[in-house]
């Protein structure tokens, strides 16, 4: 389990200032969901963290690690970290096994043993045993993300990052993955989702961030935030999400 | 524009239909006028005395295929490894983040596109009278493949980087993200899903270099170092007769049809592909 503090946290794609001055801190063990509109920088807050974007100011600090020093090995880095993407981006060319397999073995060096144990261990966890020898693309989206969140956890990370990990999907495939991110929940892992599912936030999270335009404008427990919102964006957001007929 | 009434009334002088049939007519009659034509008028006899010439053809045959073809089939093997490996490196390096490795590949890729491959094989052959004393290791066999790597290079080199290009930025993330140096997740996620992608114009690209190969001639070649081409022309002078030409000729397709074939079907595999 890790904890993540953020300080300061600026972003700019050329003129663009996508991040603002982010400042949030990840307890060990916390599930922390980040809300907000689309284009508020909420995927770019989390491809910070692990380093897919190099922040153009401020500090991430992780386990006592201020891995935005540019003299840190971002592959260690990176190993600690689990990612999961909206698109899934697993590895068409590969099986399902394989894809859990190969950063094992590239990464971590495991036999190839060790790690296809582990791999059907984190299949079966995900509720994918038996597509171990399938392609991703005979795979549904539900699956393929599931798939997706087993290639992760076989690397033993201490903090997952979810972006918008259900966005992509039917509805009727959200469920399952909800579910596997809310036993993962349960078990301890330390989590930052970045979702638009606020049943799933309401139930699971212990802390909401709700970010528009590149700050944070509000952050407390869902009761707080989704609940009860203090500030008029977070209000109107919610009830465009909540509500999006009316 | 015309009003749909209009349109669909039927016509007064000839239906679109009959002008069809009128059309496809016409060009059946020309097709057969100028069959017959050269059936009248062609000499069957000098023809077949020139370009059919049996005796002449078994004369030479096993040496075509011994000889020649083989020939042929290095100077194309040889050259292909060299444009190969070096049409990755310049595609590798027009993605460097060192500007002028892009730079160097953009204007080499430009240079060897443009000039026709002739010039380079006879930049090649006269490099002895540049630098007196150099030579190429390997002969004929050395200059030969140095020409057509360069050449192909160029060519291989676009393809490599629309191949690279083909995979989604998402893959590298994927990979990164999972712990992988960037060299790994090139030579484990991104290369292998790029090579099925180059697979088919790669295919062409050796059936071009098989043409190509014929441009040997230039370089002066021995009898035993003589290619497909070379060798129906020399024949041909032996015989007085034109028929090795031919014979060469039809050993070429020998080969291209079928390399072509295998290309067109890894195209339209991949395009209905998952
Ligand atoms: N690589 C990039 N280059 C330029 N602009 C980008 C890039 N990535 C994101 N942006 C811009 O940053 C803003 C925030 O994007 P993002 O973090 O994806 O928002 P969200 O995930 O909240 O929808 C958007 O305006 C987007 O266009
Ligand atoms: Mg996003």
């Amino acid at each position: 389990m890790s904890t993540v503090e953020i300080k300061n946290l600026r972003k700019s794609f050329g003129k663009l200032e996508v991040l603002k001055g982010i400042d949030f801190t990840v307890e060990a063990g916390q599930v922390v969901c980040v809300i907000g509109p689309s284009g508020s920088g909420k995927s770019t807050l989390l491809r910070c963290v692990n380093l897919l974007e190099r922040p153009t100011s401020g500090r991430v600090v992780l386990d006592g690690t201020e891995i935005t020093d540019p003299d840190v090995d971002i592959d260690a880095v990176r190993r600690r970290l689990g990612m999961v993407f909206q698109q899934f981006n697993l590895f068409p060319h590969l099986t399902v096994l394989r894809n859990v397999t190969i950063a094992q073995e590239r990464v971590l060096r495991r036999g190839r043993a060790e790690a296809e144990r582990i791999a059907r261990e984190n299949l079966e966890r995900v509720g994918l045993g038996e597509k171990a020898d399938a392609f991703p693309a005979q795979l549904s989206g539900g699956q393929q993300q599931r798939v997706a969140i087993a290639r992760a956890l076989a690397m033993n990370p201490s903090l997952m990052l979810f972006d918008e990990p259900t966005s992509a999907l039917d509805p009727e495939l959200v469920g399952d993955v909800l579910g596997v991110m809310r036993e993962l929940a349960g078990d301890g892992m330390t989590m930052m989702v970045v979702t638009h599912e606020m049943n799933f936030a309401r139930e699971v999270a212990d802390r909401v961030v709700f970010m528009d335009q590149g700050v944070i404008v509000e952050d407390g427990p869902p009761d707080q935030v989704i609940a009860a919102p203090r500030h008029a964006r977070t209000r109107e957001f919610l009830s465009r999400v909540l509500h999006p007929e009316g | 524009m015309t009003a749909p009434g209009t349109a669909l009334a039927p016509h007064r002088g000839l239906s679109p239909r009959e002008r069809r049939r009128i059309g496809r007519g016409a060009q059946y009659a020309l097709l057969v006028a100028v069959v017959v034509a050269l059936a009248c008028f062609a000499d069957w006899g000098a023809i077949r005395q020139s370009f059919l010439n049996a005796q002449v053809v078994s004369d030479g045959l096993p040496r075509l295929f011994a000889v020649a073809l083989k020939n042929t089939v290095i100077f194309t093997a040889s050259g292909y490894v060299v444009g190969f490996a070096l049409g990755m490196l310049l595609a590798l390096m027009r993605q460097s983040s060192v500007a002028p490795y892009r730079w160097i590949a953009a204007t080499y890729i430009e240079i060897f596109r443009g000039v026709p491959a002739l010039v380079i094989f006879l930049m090649i052959g006269s490099l002895p009278l540049a630098f007196p004393g150099f030579q190429i290791p390997g002969g004929v066999y050395g200059q030969a493949a140095l020409g057509l790597g360069l050449v192909s290079a160029a060519y291989m080199a676009e393809t490599f980087r629309a191949g690279l290009q083909a995979v989604p930025k998402g893959q590298m993330e994927a990979a990164r993200s999972l712990g992988m140096s960037h060299g790994r997740a090139m030579l484990s996620i991104v290369v292998p899903q790029a090579v099925r992608v180059v697979i088919p114009p790669l295919t062409n690209e050796l059936v071009l270099l098989f043409k190509d190969s014929s441009l040997v001639l230039f370089l002066g070649v021995t009898a035993a170092q003589v290619e497909l081409a070379k060798f129906g022309n020399d024949q041909a002078s032996t015989f007085a007769n034109p028929t090795p030409i031919l014979a060469s000729g039809l050993t070429y397709l020998l080969i291209t049809i079928p390399l072509g074939y295998v290309a067109r079907r890894l195209e339209s595999r991949q395009g209905g592909g998952q």
